[in-house]
């Protein structure tokens, strides 16, 4: 019998397209399995939600998808509570946009994470009953208008940073969302600059809230991209969820925001903070790890408040979901 | 709303629409179409015409009639102005110039290029 190959010359694997071959996807023993998933992974390979994958990864995927959509969903909440005391009409309708933008965010995220076998019914339990988590920021209370201000410009700038890392996530659907939900974010940087910048040309005693806010936000900001760690133990960078460390990230963000605060003739509260030119990075004053740790076990100031809120909403809106789940009821 | 009502072909063949991935991690996009009595002689149809050359490393292949279309430009354009949703309503020049001005500081260098402008409008990178 002739050889098919012999009649159609096959293409060394290097040639075919990435990851066109799913080896992994064949019926291999588990360990040879997992090996060409990592290999594939590890090259900048990407993963779609049908594909076979390790349990490990996708844990750790829908972990850190899970606190994100968390993270945006209560996110809204801070800003929210400044929706009806917007001071133009303009800055309430750019804000209810924010809002609203925020939670589709929350959507598009809780699909991703929905995909992956965790029901949204079971991520809104777990996060009501404080089992999942949260971003630090959002369990401080908003003061004054500068504080949305500070909030859509730095917060939203620090997270930024590190959504825009996530674009080159090892998961597709995620990697995809975030496409999205940068050009979204960017937005909201300008409308919270746009903000900060206007107070800044205000009056004395509107220079004075903003610098308030600035001094009460800064240390969370600090802290909100989480301590140093060691790359090599970081299983999320392993598996290429994320592509960065959470000090890489506060320096980026320092290095792009640190002098736009400065050009507005602001004072950044912390003394020690000064670019090291030699070491090519910024020297700050260790954040407060401890109140990141109390606050984001929901010990923080408004934590128990927000989530009060959020079970309250659920349980108003529970008709509107048993509605659309209602079996069909039978033609008349 | 309307594709379900689009008259159908001659016979058992009906259009089903291919969307394709370029390469690994892409965004599925639209290819074109196919004429098919049924999804499995679709899915061949597609392969011939959407990946004989590599160029796809997944089709998805969807009945047309199964398509739900939305187009209506007062839902989706509405004359209202939303420029506060996007980058272009919100021009700060001035207003950093005075703030500049005010605090005696001056313009940051090229490495504090911000985040204005970042993202893209939509899964296909426009």
């Amino acid at each position: 019998m002739t050889d098919p190959l012999a009649l159609d010359p096959v293409l060394p694997p290097r040639e075919r397209s990435e990851g066109g071959a799913r080896r992994w996807n064949e019926d291999l023993p588990h360990d040879e399995r997992f090996e060409h998933f990592e290999a594939h992974v590890r090259a900048g390979g990407k993963i779609e939600p049908n594909d076979w994958m390790p349990d490990e990864y996708r844990t750790a995927v829908l972990r850190f998808v899970e606190m994100h959509a968390n993270s945006e969903l209560m996110g809204v909440l801070p800003e929210r509570e400044w929706i009806m005391r917007a001071p133009t009409l303009r800055r309430k309708l750019a804000l209810t946009s924010k809002v609203q933008d925020e939670v589709g965010h929350a959507q598009l995220l809780y699909r991703v994470a929905e995909d992956l076998g965790k029901p949204r019914e079971a991520m809104f339990d777990d996060l009501l009953a404080g089992r999942t988590k949260f971003h630090n920021v959002f369990h401080y209370p908003t003061e004054t208008w500068a504080d949305i201000g500070v909030i859509a410009w730095l917060v939203d700038a620090a997270a930024i940073v590190a959504q825009q890392a996530l674009r080159d996530s090892s998961y597709g659907p995620y990697a995809r969302t975030m496409q999205k939900i940068c050009w979204e974010e960017s937005v909201h940087i300008m409308h919270g600059r746009d903000v900060v910048v206007t107070l800044v040309n205000g009056t004395p005693s509107q220079r004075a809230i903003l610098q308030d806010a600035l001094d009460r936000w800064w240390g969370p900001l600090m802290q909100m991209h989480g301590p140093r760690s060691d790359r090599a133990k970081d299983r999320d960078l392993h598996w290429r969820i994320k592509a960065k460390t959470s000090e890489e990230l506060r320096q980026e963000f320092l290095t792009i925001y640190v002098p736009r605060i400065l050009e507005l003739g602001l004072t950044i509260p912390d003394p020690a903070l000064v670019f090291d030119k030699d070491a090519g990075e910024w020297r700050y004053t260790d954040p407060d790890w401890n109140e990141l740790r109390t606050v984001v076990t929901n010990h923080g100031p408004k934590s128990e408040e927000r989530l009060a809120f959020r079970r309250l909403n659920r349980e108003a809106t529970a008709w509107v979901r048993d509605a659309i789940l209602a079996e069909p009821r039978a033609a008349a | 709303m309307t594709a379900a009502n689009a008259p159908r072909p001659s016979g058992r063949l009906e259009p089903f629409e291919v969307f394709r991935q370029a390469k690994d991690g892409d965004a599925m996009r639209h290819g074109g179409n196919v004429l098919a009595p049924d999804a499995e002689l679709a899915l061949h149809y597609a392969r011939e015409m959407f990946g004989r050359r590599g160029e796809s490393v997944r089709l998805w292949v969807v009945r047309r009639a199964d398509i739900n279309v939305l187009e209506d430009l007062d839902l989706l354009q509405p004359p209202l102005d939303r420029s506060f949703k996007k980058p272009g309503g919100y021009v700060m020049r001035d207003k950093l110039a005075a703030a500049r001005g005010r605090a005696g500081t001056t313009k940051p260098g090229a490495r504090a290029v911000g985040h204005d402008r970042t993202g893209r409008s939509g899964e296909d990178g426009r």
